[in-house]
């Protein structure tokens, strides 16, 4: 759970949030049980207003720096406005079916 | 909006990832000019995002791929009937880095289009399901 906790909590720190989520979807991956390598994020901010998405996406990747460098191998992100979590009622992206890449992948 | 892109543009040094042209499944080919000794890869990703309409960095290849979401980039493109060029970076880790850097985005796969970065995996799926990324690529669908 520590790099969950420190996603959680550098997001809050670093963002004004009406809402956060942030789940581990390691276990439908080729990991370990109990790994933490791939996480969802969604974050619903007013600070996202007249950001582009690569902007709102960047933003959250450099709060998360650490964490990407350090263990996190996919991190999926929804970020959008008060407005628009509202409007589309919750989260509208879903995990793609894992390839088995981190069975190949060199760098592992 | 960015305008509308002429297509098809396809180098035939280039995999290119419309269904059933010119893929070879194996033989890894090391995507774009092959970096001279010394050569400089963030100069061959500029060179490979300019040159071709839509470059596609990813795991694997569109007919292989070796990650989901670099899969389901490349299934939306093949879906739209768009064709693009792209790079396994599972192939090459000095370039798997440089494009970390050079779209200053840590994840891949990563989207380019008129050498402009469009996002990763989740953005191309927004963007596809609102149309918007149907209309950057001037198709139907």
């Amino acid at each position: 759970m520590r790099l969950h906790e420190s996603i959680t909590r550098k997001l809050e720190a670093g963002l004004a949030l009406e809402h956060l989520e942030v789940l581990n979807e390691s276990h439908g991956h080729n990991v370990p049980a109990g790994s933490e390598t791939h996480f969802r994020v969604i974050a619903v901010s007013p600070e996202f207003e007249g950001m582009t998405r690569v902007a709102r996406h960047r933003r959250i990747n450099a709060l998360l720096a650490e964490e990407l460098a350090g263990g996190v191998h996919a991190l999926a992100i929804e970020a959008v406005t008060p407005a628009q979590w509202a409007e589309s009622g919750g989260p509208q992206l879903d995990a793609p079916p894992c390839r088995g890449g981190m069975k190949n992948d060199p760098r592992g | 909006m960015s305008g509308k892109i002429q297509l098809p543009i396809v180098n035939p040094n280039y995999e290119d990832g419309a269904p059933g042209a010119g893929q070879s499944g194996d033989a890894p080919k090391a995507a774009g000019k092959p970096r001279a000794e010394g050569g400089d890869v963030m100069s061959e990703i500029e060179w490979e995002t300019k040159n071709h309409p839509v470059f596609l960095y990813m795991k694997g290849s569109p007919v292989m791929p070796q990650c989901g979401f670099s899969a389901r980039v490349a299934q939306i493109l093949q879906h739209l009937g768009v064709q693009f060029a792209s790079c396994n970076v599972l192939e090459d880790m000095e370039k798997r880095e440089a494009i970390k850097v050079h779209a200053q985005w840590p994840t891949i796969p990563q989207l380019y289009v008129n050498g402009e970065f469009v996002g990763g995996c989740d953005i191309i799926t927004e963007m596809f399901q609102t149309g918007e990324l149907q209309e950057l690529l001037g198709v139907e669908g």
